[in-house]
């Protein structure tokens, strides 16, 4: 079998299942009690392990195979969970993504992980360190009560019943209801067992025999129990005795047995921790109130997920380079359409009038699909945050709350593919800066676990992204004192400027520096960086801040950075596009009005005197030169605060174009940033104003 | 042991080149190109194929032969090498051959004015036919343009 044809759907899948395993272990940390999460993680290490298997990928397989021991016992109640073994399995999980990054970059997947695989293994003999040991017998404790209080066959006593019933036992289930009045409960449930276990076997009894023994249970319990005789006969022996309210047996055969175990592991699974486990909780994980009931908002999801057959995939998977192929076919088949439209007008023929006309309307909504197919949800990037926020939190000893919201709103690939920096960035700000220890919001009278806010969503022609924390908020006058320390503005100017304003500040380039920073605020590391590249992306960041409150960053992006909208202009018999985001406005001047100042050319624009480039000089264009005319039409471009009018011969219109590079052997063309393919199929180059000004 | 290889045979002036068959990735009539301003004189420019944007050199620019009007003859072979996607104008493309490997000869120093480095060999075939083997990744590299530039500049 020829592997490498699998390779790159193993490696798919395998960050799928890590992806899927980071949740769920997120989601089982905010609620240890849920079994269903570990059955999901169970899983999903399973089929890793079998991937991994039959890929050859030995130590991959070996590791999951250490983690699916450990998860076996806890899904087996046989093992709580606690912080040692959260930390060991996250580790694991680590060590399995860079073995899948070795093999997504040509490597074996191999890594020295014996120091993870001892933990686990030592995890399996029961040797967890003493420090998580006092806080998880009291989780076990109370989860005993929880546990028991259900209907519930491990794997081993399942296998007995059913291995009973293969040699052509009885296998019943009994429920006993002694009646109300009962005085001595315990006495006449003792007898019922006493009764049973001369005609037979309890192998499972809820509440356990122990609460029952002291008197820990209701009126009623239920048990699995082995024997010859049939259900009948049971009946009526227990119901001899006295002070029995109602006895039912039912005798199991193969299947109503899977299904009771079935149902039985379910019923558990689903159990709300009742309230002695909650109150447990805090004390022995790091679980705040709110953590919790966010832990238990994912849990309705989760056994969702997990109960049911799985629905076959609606979804496949799609190389972004066959999308590239579609979308240049398709722009071909556009330049053809335009052609027959003209043959049309000139033809003159009704018939093929309307053909072509369908086309066009056919050939329209071609255009929206193939442009969907490029969508993205944002939760391509935002998947890794949780687990990132999670883990700064943990070191930065601080507790902190992240809510996603809007995680299926969609982008383009090419933005996408772009975005993740800068939000890790924000994020870590928020987490790092934002968020403030435990002690100062206890201190502030704010519950000990911080929010951060996470919120994606469409608003016209554009995508936010916001990142807000209930944190320490900004203070604008720190901001500004240290830029006037700093000497990037005057005392005057600070005076001058609004709390806007001073917020922007935090992403000039001067400001990058952390010392500066934690002095003011604690803000600022590195935000010019992130303000440069979603600027790169057309997009554009705001701060929104209240003092003492906390801060929202908010993220405007373009849905694509394939499409934009530019304005095409005439340049002789040359035509190029200029991107409408970097226009200011479009005007005519007078040769009169252009003076020259050192050599350079300048016009008045407004008030203030601003450069003019003439396109036709730096590009060379053979058959035009705008100082032979009276009158020349400019185009004013911005970059940041400084303008620069550029000198064109006509504007020709505005235009959605598609972004072309213009091929790895061209990559840098100095005043060009790219190339678009105009309705005649022509090759229009698109200018970058940004060259043009220094 | 040397193995057959097929070979796309094209002209430039009087001597006729070859480039091996799977580095062509078409051959094109000749089209509109748009121009890109601030560039090497042989890169003549872009084109439109199918809605890719591949950039067109011309090679008589390239091996600094004097340039020729473009006649029905002319074609642009698209090469693809080291993932680079570029058009060669030559001056007439018709004509695919299998070559012997074993026949290759390393090249002279200056074969019809391209220099040794450029080429891979040269293939005699038949009576008195010359074929001139490309070396395209010299000639697409560009390292080597700017030195050459800066030395005679």
């Amino acid at each position: 079998m020829d592997m490498n044809q699998y390779l790159s759907m193993f490696i798919d899948e395998s960050n799928d299942h890590l992806q899927s395993l980071n949740e769920s272990m997120m989601g089982l940390e905010a609620n240890p009690e849920d079994l269903s999460i570990v059955q999901v993680i169970f899983r999903s290490a399973h089929t890793l392990k079998g991937m991994a298997a039959t890929m050859g990928f030995e130590d991959l397989a070996s590791l999951t195979h250490q983690m699916e021991n450990v998860l076996d016992l806890v899904r087996n109640n046989k093992l709580r969970m606690q912080d040692f073994i959260f930390d060991t399995l996250f580790k694991s999980i680590d060590a399995l993504e860079s073995m899948v990054e070795d093999i997504t970059g040509g490597g074996e997947g191999k890594a020295d992980v014996s120091a993870i695989v001892s933990s686990l293994q030592a995890i399996v003999r029961g040797e967890v360190p003493a420090a998580g040991g006092a806080a998880a017998e009291v989780t076990a404790a109370a989860a005993g009560n929880a546990a028991d209080a259900q209907v519930y066959l491990d794997e081993f006593q399942y296998s007995v019943l059913e291995q009973s019933l293969q040699e052509g036992h009885q296998v019943l289930y009994v429920d006993v209801a002694i009646r109300k009045d009962c005085q001595l409960k315990a006495v006449r449930a003792y007898m019922v067992f006493d009764l049973l276990e001369r005609s037979g076997e309890v192998v499972k009894s809820f509440p356990s025999v122990q609460d029952i023994e002291q008197e820990k249970f209701d009126y009623g319990f239920s048990l699995y129990y082995i024997t010859q005789k049939d259900a009948g006969e049971i009946q009526k022996m227990i119901l001899n005795l006295s002070e029995i309210d109602t006895v039912t047996a039912v005798a199991l055969d193969q299947e109503s047995l899977r299904q009771m175990g079935q149902e039985s592991v379910a019923a558990t699974a689903e159990a709300p921790a009742p309230a002695p486990a909650l109150e447990a909780a805090p004390a022995a994980s790091n679980a705040s109130p709110a953590a919790s009931a966010h832990g238990r908002e994912e849990n309705k999801a989760a056994p969702a997920r997990a109960g049911g057959a799985p629905s076959p995939s609606r979804t496949i998977r799609v190389d972004i380079e066959r999308l590239d192929v579609l979308m240049n076919l398709f722009s071909e088949l556009l330049i053809d359409r335009v052609r027959l439209e003209q043959l049309a007008s000139e033809v003159q023929n009704g018939d093929l009038t309307e053909t072509v006309e369908h086309m066009g309307r056919v050939s329209g909504d071609l255009q929206n699909i193939v442009m969907k197919l490029r969508m993205v949800p944002v939760d391509t990037v935002f998947n890794r945050f949780p687990r990132m926020v999670r883990d700064l939190a943990k070191s930065l000893d601080k507790k902190v709350d992240l809510i996603v919201t809007g995680a299926d709103t969609e982008l383009d690939r090419t933005v996408i593919d772009e975005i993740g920096d800068p939000l890790v960035h924000l994020l870590r700000n928020a987490v790092d800066h934002g968020v403030e220890s435990i002690a100062d919001r206890v201190a502030a009278g704010k519950p000990e676990t911080g929010t951060v806010h996470l919120r994606a969503f469409h608003s016209g022609n554009h995508v936010f992204i916001e990142i807000e924390e209930d944190g320490r908020g900004i203070y604008p006058k720190k901001i500004l004192g240290s830029a006037v320390k700093k000497g990037a503005i005057t005392q005057e100017q600070a005076n001058a400027m609004s709390d806007d304003e001073a917020y922007q500040l935090l992403f000039a380039p001067g400001f990058s520096t952390a010392e500066v920073i934690s002095d003011v605020s604690g803000r600022g590391v590195g935000l010019d960086v992130v303000k440069a590249k979603i600027s790169s992306l057309g997009g554009n960041v705001t701060i929104y801040s209240t003092p003492g409150k906390g801060t929202n960053f908010s993220v405007q992006l373009p849905l694509t950075l394939s499409i934009i909208a530019a304005m095409l202009v005439r340049l002789g018999s040359e035509k190029y596009a200029i991107p409408l985001s970097s226009i200011v406005e479009t005007g005519i001047v007078k040769q009169s009005q252009i003076r020259t100042i050192h050599g350079n050319k300048m016009l008045e624009f407004r008030g203030s005197h601003i450069p003019l480039v003439s396109l036709s000089k730096i590009f060379s264009i053979p058959d035009y030169d705008e100082s032979t005319e009276e009158e020349t039409e400019i185009v004013v471009v911005r970059k940041g605060e400084r303008l620069v009018a550029l000198a064109v011969q006509d504007f020709i219109g505005q235009n959605e174009i598609v972004i072309k590079n213009l091929g790895k052997y061209l990559p840098e063309v100095q005043g060009i940033s790219g190339a678009t393919i105009l309705g005649d199929g022509q090759v229009a180059l698109i200018i970058d104003p940004n060259a043009f000004i220094k | 042991m040397a193995e057959d290889i097929k070979v796309i045979v094209f002209k430039l002036g009087t001597e006729e080149y070859g480039i091996e068959v799977e580095k062509v990735q078409t051959i094109e009539r000749m089209m509109p190109i748009t121009r890109v301003p601030k560039t090497y004189s042989f890169i003549k420019g872009v084109i439109n194929l199918r809605g890719v944007v591949i950039p067109v050199i011309d090679l008589r620019g390239r091996f600094s032969i004097e340039e020729a009007e473009h006649t029905d003859q002319t074609r642009i072979i698209i090469v693809n090498v080291n993932e680079m996607e570029v058009g060669f104008i030559v001056d007439s493309a018709n004509d695919v051959i299998d070559l012997n490997r074993d026949i290759i000869d390393i090249p002279p120093d200056v074969v019809g004015g391209i220099k040794a480095k450029y080429l891979d060999g040269v293939a005699k075939i038949g009576e008195d036919r010359l074929l001139i083997m490309l070396n395209l990744s010299e000639v697409l590299n560009k390292g080597e343009i700017v030195q050459l530039e800066s030395l005679e500049g």
